[in-house]
């Protein structure tokens, strides 16, 4: 039972990235069960992420379809989601869609969080040509998670996930 | 794909109701959490320190909704947006808090939507309106740049979901003074007018940085729990600095807006703005309570 649960739980997409598992989102903290009774624990991206409404009525739905009547969603806040914590496979069907994947999280220091005007950015590589000479169009993109960057090389607009 | 209306097309019957929209059905940000209140900490004066901070993001939240369909360009319109829904998620965080700290149990839209203007908790800076662009990049540039300084401390706080809400916050914010920052500079050391504009935009906020730094009773009886206010000062200082000597810009030499007998957002005492913006924000709610959406 738990496997199945496991299986479903893991393999929810995610309404605004749906090639993207929960699993490869990393946003899946743990599932547990207690006869037809289902904990899943999940940890949101980002606090206002509209998202997480979505991925609550589809986990309880698919579960409650596989027989699992009693189903719960519990808020994980801490440690707070990373984009470190998207899987390997996540990061390949991000680029695969097009979307740059995000490359590593800026490491967490003591003290006063310094402004990026006095810092480098990430290196993103363009997704349809793999250059790194890339430029950034735009700090935001359609949702939170995400920001515009364009190719020089290759001349393609593409998203890609910020590193947080 | 064949749908009698558009409204079949995007609603759906769920065992938990009908959900008509992306994003909604959704109630209880914190389910799950353990919100228990840690020994020794007076849970009425946690359900209030959440209401500020909380209050601060729900405001300031709202004033960028309004300039959504406003905004100079597509992709400023998006940044303001998802600014917007960061702080909105982090307000819906912190009110939720403080329906469970002091044993209330009232939710996020109770507080949101049916608490009457001297019961907002919100510093000023919060709800004024915004001239233009350059006068709301001076602001959110203030507003970011102080709210990372108090988040960042507020991690370390004695009540594990106040710091958990700032661990994942500062995050956010960070971006959010980011890309202030980077439009402060742009502006200050732009043309003519942009610098201007933006002059007179840190003109109108610079009277409404004192009471940031001013602490409340329930702050100093909070110790451990909440950040303190004046403890936030040396480090705001230095940051804005640093963005205005890029932007070749000083900060105005201006009086600070003084409150109604000693009284401002802290204590429930608000602008003329905020009324309004109340107003707007609040008249659904209130002509159909209990309507979900």
């Amino acid at each position: 039972m738990l496997v199945r649960a496991r299986q479903i739980a893991q393999s929810v997409p995610d309404p605004e990235l749906p090639m993207m598992t929960l699993a490869d989102l990393g946003i899946l903290r743990d599932v547990a069960v207690t006869g037809t009774h289902v904990v899943v624990s999940l940890t949101p991206t980002y606090s206002g992420c509209p998202a997480i409404a979505e991925i609550r009525a589809e986990l309880a739905s698919q579960l409650a379809a596989a027989g699992f009547a009693d189903v719960e969603v519990r808020t994980v806040l801490s440690p707070p989601w990373t984009s470190d914590f998207i899987s390997p496979e996540g990061r390949r069907k991000l680029a695969a869609a097009g979307i740059a994947p995000p490359v590593s999280r800026h490491e967490k220091t003591a003290g006063p969080v310094p402004l990026t005007l006095f810092a480098r950015g990430p290196q993103v590589h363009c997704p349809a040509c793999g250059s790194a000479d890339t430029v950034r169009t735009a700090a935001f993109s359609g949702t939170a998670c995400k920001d515009l960057y364009r190719c020089r090389a290759c001349a393609e607009p593409f998203e890609h996930v910020k590193e947080i | 794909m064949g749908f009698d209306t558009a409204y079949e097309a995007i609603s759906e019957e769920t065992d938990s109701g009908h959900r008509w929209a992306f994003g909604t059905g959704f109630s209880d940000p914190l389910a799950g959490v353990d919100t228990s209140v840690p020994a020794g900490v007076d849970g009425g004066d946690l359900a209030t320190y959440c209401l500020m901070l909380g209050d601060d993001a729900l405001i300031m939240s709202h004033r960028l909704q309004q300039w959504l369909t406003r905004a100079p360009e597509l992709e400023e319109e998006t940044a303001l947006a998802n600014i917007a829904l960061d702080l909105l998620g982090q307000a819906r965080l912190l009110l939720t808090r403080a329906g469970t700290a002091d044993g209330s149990n009232r939710t996020e839209d109770d507080y949101a939507f049916f608490r009457t203007e001297r019961e907002f908790r919100n510093v000023r800076l919060a709800e004024v309106t915004d001239a233009d662009f350059a006068g709301l990049v001076a602001r959110l540039l203030v507003f970011s740049t102080w709210r990372l300084a108090l988040l960042l401390r507020l991690q370390d706080s004695a009540d594990p979901v106040l710091a958990a809400v700032a661990e994942a916050g500062v995050k956010e914010i960070t971006y959010h003074r980011d890309y202030a920052a980077q439009w402060t500079i742009r502006l200050g050391d732009g043309t003519d007018y942009s610098r201007q504009r933006l002059e007179a935009g840190l003109a109108a906020v610079a009277p409404l940085v004192a009471e940031l730094f001013v602490p409340s009773a329930v702050e100093e009886r909070l110790t451990g729990v909440a950040a303190g206010p004046a403890d936030l000062r040396p480090e705001f200082d230095v940051v804005i600095a640093q963005v205005l000597a890029e932007a070749r810009l000083d900060w105005p030499a201006v009086a600070g807006l003084a409150g109604v007998s000693g009284q401002a957002g802290r204590d429930g005492v608000h602008t003329e703005a905020m009324g309004y913006l109340l107003a707007e924000l609040q008249s659904v709610a209130r002509a159909m309570p209990g309507a979900t959406w």
